[in-house]
């Protein structure tokens, strides 16, 4: 028995960053990496899924990146997770989601997992699309936004709620094998223990190529190309500046002029 | 040949309004000589023909099936459409539903893909479409060289919802047989809210990450008593269960609908935190951090610490 979580690197901008010279993304320098805050939470899904059923399934990580990201993996693993993999090639540096899964796609058919759990969406780009592609391309049964789950190892069914708009959920049975995107708050993710970081770097990482998948660079073009990214104009909000007395008592004036 | 389509979208048989915004998204593209195609699934798809008859519109595509929310079916009624009829786009709303079914179909039609788009042009036959990135600090302008096909989500909130009134014609669709994995079992509403009110209210102070710790909401409870607002909150505080679900403003809360004074304290301003409130005229952001990008929507902004802010404020009420 097996789950498979996809995790990802995500990056965060520091407060002046500077585009690349190509003008279509970010100069890498100036990226914060850190795990996806969502993976945190599908991670935590499925190490409570195997302490349940009694250290059973195996619990596999797997990124797509360069050897900077081995850091997200290792921090899945100091929670407990039990080996990782990591898939790289330099065709990959462009890669949007939908490469992403169609890699992930192949890792599946290497590991048959008996489910796979990704965060819902990534912190930097939100497009809420690798789980649901990588689901498309395995022709899986699938579910987004999974915020409550009720497996067990083996069962050839899963309950779950989906978290939808305005705060209704929807109960939902899905068949097994299947690809969920899991949602903040599903659970509470444990933190890494001293012990466990420890532990991490004795743990297996396979490290792959695109070669390692039979996979050439025709048969991982994106679906979208970028053109160019840029800074948008932002509206400015009118700063109340001063002491923090004075800030408030202008706060204070505009609370009783506005509520009536 | 209809060479836009929007896919309509109904939640146990009531017409979800974010579908008129993604018809609006494609009518800002749709040039002359185009037809705007409409393709709705539900159960009785004839029901939703009136309110999917807005402007612009020149077919609805009336797919007889289920109710239930069933990501199979609506991709494989994507795959037929964009078979038989290759268009040049098919959209639909940027919502928990969309997440589920575009992906996956968007790989079966190994179309172009980019989701919670915001903008849509068209530079010569190129179609682009704009989204944003790292957290909303950059936009990115993407093309799609080689897709004949383009799926899109549309952000809400971003194109005035359709309107007017228009007589497409009428089309019936068969629902193409399809294995359906997934079994529509229940709904469970929002929690009981305890009377606490936060689309009613017309003064809400909220409260984020910033508060820290738990032992720190009381204090803004007590404050927005004084001042008559209702504390409201970002999701990480109702997550860790600090303050009620009730409480929580944005996409999986409550919708601020009546409110005219926001103040929002230690709220970076996430999308899905603005969803709730962006449309509120009156924001008032508190945080330390300038680059906060609740400082782009808000009409006030105080750089400074929400805690020294709260306990000033309370010598005024």
């Amino acid at each position: 028995m097996k789950i498979l979580v996809p995790v990802k690197q995500v990056a965060a901008l520091d407060d002046e960053f500077e585009m690349r010279d190509d003008g279509r993304d970010v100069d890498e320098d100036f990226f914060e990496t850190d795990l996806n805050e969502f993976d945190h939470y599908s991670v935590e899904e499925a190490l409570l899924i195997k302490e349940a059923a009694g250290d059973e399934p195996e619990v596999v990580v797997v990124t797509i990146g360069n050897e900077d990201t081995d850091d997200a993996l290792r921090t899945a693993l100091a929670k407990g997770a039990d080996r990782g993999i990591r898939v790289w090639d330099d065709a990959l540096e462009n890669a949007d989601s939908v490469t992403v899964a169609k890699v992930l796609a192949k890792v599946v058919e290497k590991e048959k997992p008996d489910m796979v759990f990704t965060g819902a969406q990534s912190a930097d780009f939100s497009s809420a699309v690798t789980g649901m592609a990588l689901a498309g391309i395995l022709g899986w049964p699938h579910a987004a936004v999974v915020n409550k789950l009720d497996y067990k190892p083996g069962a050839d069914r899963a309950t779950l709620h989906r978290e939808l708009e305005g705060g209704l959920e929807e109960i939902m049975t899905v068949r097994c094998p299947a690809v969920l995107s899991i949602q903040l708050g599903i659970n509470e993710p444990r933190y890494a223990s001293l012990r466990g970081i420890k532990q991490a770097q004795q743990k297996q990482v396979d490290e792959l190529s695109l070669d390692d998948l039979g996979l050439d660079e025709g048969s991982v073009a994106p679906a979208s190309n970028v053109r160019r990214m840029y800074v948008p104009e932002k509206g400015q909000a009118e700063l109340i500046e001063g002491t923090p007395a004075e800030q408030a008592a202008r706060l204070a004036e505009i609370i009783k002029e506005l509520r009536g | 040949m209809a060479n836009l389509i929007v896919i309509a979208e109904q939640r146990d048989g009531a017409l979800r309004e974010t579908t008129l915004e993604a018809i609006a998204g494609l009518k800002s593209i749709k040039q002359d000589g185009d037809e705007l195609a409409v393709a709705i699934v539900a159960g009785d798809p004839q029901a939703h023909v009136q309110a999917l008859s807005v402007e612009g519109v020149d077919e609805v595509i009336a797919v007889k099936a289920s109710d239930d929310f069933q990501p199979d079916q609506l991709e494989a009624v994507i795959a037929a459409l964009g078979q038989e009829r290759k268009p040049r786009v098919i959209a639909a709303a940027h919502g928990v539903d969309a997440w589920s079914y575009i992906p996956a179909a968007a790989v079966k039609l190994d179309s172009g893909l980019a989701t919670d788009v915001m903008k849509l042009a068209l530079d010569g036959d190129d179609l682009v479409a704009t989204r944003a990135g790292y957290a909303e600090k950059v936009l990115v302008d993407l093309d799609f060289p080689g897709k004949d096909t383009v799926l899109l989500t549309i952000r809400g909130g971003t194109f005035e919802p359709a309107g007017g009134s228009g007589s497409p014609k009428v089309t019936e669709m068969n629902a193409p047989e399809t294995d359906v994995a997934t079994t529509h079992e229940g709904w469970q509403p929002p929690a009981d809210s305890g009377g606490i009110d936060i689309p009613g209210s017309e003064f809400i102070m909220s409260i984020g990450r910033g508060v820290a710790d738990e032992a720190n909401v009381e204090q803004f409870l007590e404050l927005a008593e004084s001042m008559g607002a209702t504390l409201g909150c970002s999701r990480p505080i109702a997550d860790n269960g600090w303050l009620p679900k009730a409480r929580q403003v944005g996409q999986s809360g409550q919708l601020a609908a009546s409110c005219k004074l926001y103040v929002a304290m230690g709220i970076s301003g996430s999308v899905q935190h603005q969803w709730g409130m962006k449309h509120v005229e009156n924001i008032v952001a508190v945080n330390t951090d300038p680059e906060a990008s609740i400082f782009s929507i808000a009409r006030y902004g105080i750089v400074g610490d929400m805690f020294e802010i709260a306990e000033e404020l309370e010598n005024h009420f």
